[in-house]
């Protein structure tokens, strides 16, 4: 019995890989082939897939980008030489090179086989924390420097002390995976990867905290995902991993997933929080926080997918080593998606710190198209434009926040020479007035005039640029939740690191 | 009259979805979702039925119901054409993918054909940024998009 490797990861299928694992079965019963065909997620080099794997003793032998067409020779090459081998997949150098942590398992294993999974070094975390109080769980985390993935960067350990300090017989363990950004599909990929890892991680949040109710928020242009999640939560409830009594510990844990309904602002968390009371999805005034009054008013956890599919290592393997990784305040491994116009797209785990030119140059080996990279968007639709000169920006918290942008989801995006600055500017207020949710007005009345702005800067109207610096200005100073309050880094960075592409017909005659 | 018979039917099937989901906290947008589900718009005579159930007023349901962008008052076409409109795709053809998908559909974003075969949305982000542009066809996911293979897959006729 051979066993052959076919993800199942939506970028996967979205490349195809239904149709290649089709017919590699017919292709087997064909030749009367004993193949087990395992639908792995994606480990994550997006340009090789469908990534078929074959197992060759212990060792994972890669081929692809496979087509149907390319199956025959195959089976005829014996799995081993073809014209797209790529030889052992954990060799292959962009995967070689990273550092996998809260990915180790996201295209090894069977994502719905717990058994699989447990092989691979999951639940440890969770038995080591079954053993600890909340205390000792809490303390663990924030000494391991793991910081929020989903873009604010808030320590997670203190958020986790604060809900198990609040008075409260009922606390709730909120998962953020309503993964908005664009250019970001890390949360996507291990939830359909390795969905009992995010389950892990949000019942040791519930340990250390109190809870013993979970909800996952998951968007719903994600239907893959969802129904992962889905399948794996009633895997777990039958498995005892999520029940009355989790592990046969005596403490009880229940997760719910709920589909969010196509706003981007419910990814923001008090939004989120109301969107799943069933209201409308408008931002909440802070304080009070979530962890004292989040859903229905109780302590709540709002973490984000990586920050929880994070903790289970951490504990397995001690808060010591992962603080130890990256540099600063930055701790431990950050997975970086790599997207948008590159050669080698896909995601990149590694510790913090990695300078933006050598993922641009190095990781993503420049852009698909093969022209000159013009421009690189770091953090999502919120995120500022970064020009080639700026490439010896590490990756981390300390660099871009602030003045100069945001880590966000850790998503970047490059342009090569032909993108049109004013176009992504005016992209970047559309986006916020379509999304916005309607509670201030320099948000919601603001990124409407910001559009208007930039069309007549593009008509050539003189003095709309200064218009549009003071527009900036009241959005970042007069909003209540960072959609307002950060669209002008997308629209100032282009404004004033590509002005080129905003010089009026008009100046431009002068 | 048949209409009311029709619509009769459809608020008792709301009602049995609100019950049953009723329980849950915060039991709202599960029920939408499964309303929309089952009926692939939620009809309007299904509001003050929710509302009822769950003990808020129509308004209250109405206002929740029409802050998302997912939930339809009308039926959409057979098949719904999802042209991902966000940056990663933009950088790779994004906006010619869509400008050409548009003017071969003959349709805007949000409109339906008027023999209801199809629907053209706008999404932004389907996770597919590494492999953009991205579309999403009824259920079927395009990676590295164009427009040849999005009117393909919704069975437009590509000739
Ligand atoms: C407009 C907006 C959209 C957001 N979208 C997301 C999202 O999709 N996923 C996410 O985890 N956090 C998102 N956030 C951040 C959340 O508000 C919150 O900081 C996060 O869920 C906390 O989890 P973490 O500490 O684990 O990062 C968003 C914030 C804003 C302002
Ligand atoms: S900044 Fe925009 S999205 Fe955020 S609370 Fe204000 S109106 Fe809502
Ligand atoms: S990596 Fe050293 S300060 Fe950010
Ligand atoms: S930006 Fe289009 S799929 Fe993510």
């Amino acid at each position: 019995m051979r066993t052959i490797f076919v993800p199942r990861d939506a970028a996967a299928l979205a490349l195809g890989a239904d149709a290649v694992a089709q017919a590699i079965s017919r292709e087997a019963e064909a030749r009367g082939e004993a193949v087990e065909i395992v639908r792995n997620g994606s480990r994550g080099m997006i340009w090789l897939e469908p990534l078929v794997e074959v197992l060759d003793g212990e060792t994972r032998m890669g081929f692809g980008p496979m087509t149907p067409d390319d199956v025959p020779a195959l089976f005829d090459g014996g799995f081993r030489s073809h014209a797209k081998a790529l030889g052992p997949v954990e060799e292959i150098p962009f995967f070689a090179a990273q550092t996998r942590l809260t990915f180790a398992r996201c295209g090894l294993i069977d994502p719905l086989s717990i058994a699989d999974c447990e092989v691979n070094g999951g639940l440890c975390g969770l038995r080591r924390a079954l053993t600890m109080s909340p205390e000792e769980i809490t303390a663990e985390v924030t000494e391991s420097g793991l910081r929020g993935r989903g873009g604010a960067g808030f320590p997670t350990g203190i958020k986790w002390e604060t809900v198990r300090k609040a008075p409260g017989d009922r606390k709730y363990i909120v998962c953020n995976a309503d993964e908005g950004d664009s250019g970001t599909f890390a949360d996507r990929m291990l939830m359909e990867g390795d969905p009992f890892c995010l389950i892990e991680g949000m019942v040791i949040a519930g340990l250390g905290t109190g809870a013993d109710k979970g909800y996952v928020y998951l968007r719903s242009e994600y239907p893959h995902a969802i129904a992962t999640m889905r399948e794996a939560v009633g895997l777990a409830r039958r498995a005892g991993l999520l029940g009355p009594s989790v592990l046969d510990s005596g403490r009880a844990f229940e997760i719910e997933i709920r589909v969010g309904a196509g706003a981007y602002v419910c990814g923001e968390e008090t939004s989120l929080l109301n969107s799943l009371e069933g209201k409308r999805g408008v931002v909440r005034a802070k304080p009070p926080l979530p962890a004292l009054e989040g859903f229905l008013g109780r302590p709540t956890v709002v973490n984000n997918v990586i920050s929880l599919a994070t903790v289970p290592v951490i504990l397995d393997k001690g808060a010591k080593g992962f603080r130890q990784l990256g540099h600063n305040r930055s701790h431990g491994t950050i997975p970086i998606q790599v997207a948008g116009n590159v050669k080698h797209g896909g995601l990149f785990e590694t510790a913090f710190g990695m300078s933006l030119g050598d993922l641009v140059e190095k990781v993503a080996r420049g852009t698909a198209t093969g022209r000159p990279v013009k421009a690189v968007q770091v953090g999502g639709p919120l995120g500022a434009y970064f020009r080639p000169d700026q490439f010896d920006t590490p990756f981390c918290y300390e660099a871009f926040d602030g003045e100069g942008g945001l880590v966000g989801h850790a998503g970047i995006v490059v342009f090569d020479d032909t993108v049109d600055m004013l176009e992504q500017a005016r992209f970047a207020m559309e986006f916020c007035a379509i999304e916005s949710c309607g509670k201030c007005t320099p948000c919601r009345i603001g990124a409407v005039r910001g559009v208007e702005t930039l069309d007549k800067i593009r008509a050539g109207e003189p003095g709309q640029v200064e218009l549009l610096e003071d527009l900036c200005e009241t959005m970042r100073g007069g909003s209540l939740c960072a959609l307002g309050g950060f669209t002008p880094y997308p629209v100032l960075s282009a404004l004033t690191r590509f002005p080129d592409d905003f010089a009026t017909t008009t100046e431009a005659a002068e | 009259m048949a209409l009311d018979v029709a619509e009769s039917e459809t608020i008792a099937r709301v009602r049995e979805i609100a019950t049953r989901l009723k329980p849950l906290e915060g039991p709202l947008l599960p029920i939408l979702h499964e309303v929309q589900e089952t009926f692939g718009h939620v009809p309007a005579s299904a509001l003050p039925a929710i509302a009822d159930v769950l003990n808020l007023t129509a308004a209250e349901v109405h206002g929740t119901m029409s802050f998302y962008p997912d939930f339809r008052t009308a039926p959409a076409g057979r098949t719904v054409v999802k042209i991902c409109r966000a940056e990663a795709c933009k950088a790779m053809g994004g906006d010619a993918l869509a400008a050409e998908v548009q003017e071969r559909m003959g349709l805007g974003w949000h409109e339906t054909s008027a023999d209801e075969r199809a629907t053209l949305e706008p999404v932004y982000c389907l996770g597919l940024c590494a492999c953009a542009p991205a579309a999403m066809v009824g259920d079927t996911l395009i990676g590295r998009a164009d427009a040849a293979a999005v009117l393909r897959a919704a069975g437009e006729d590509t000739a």
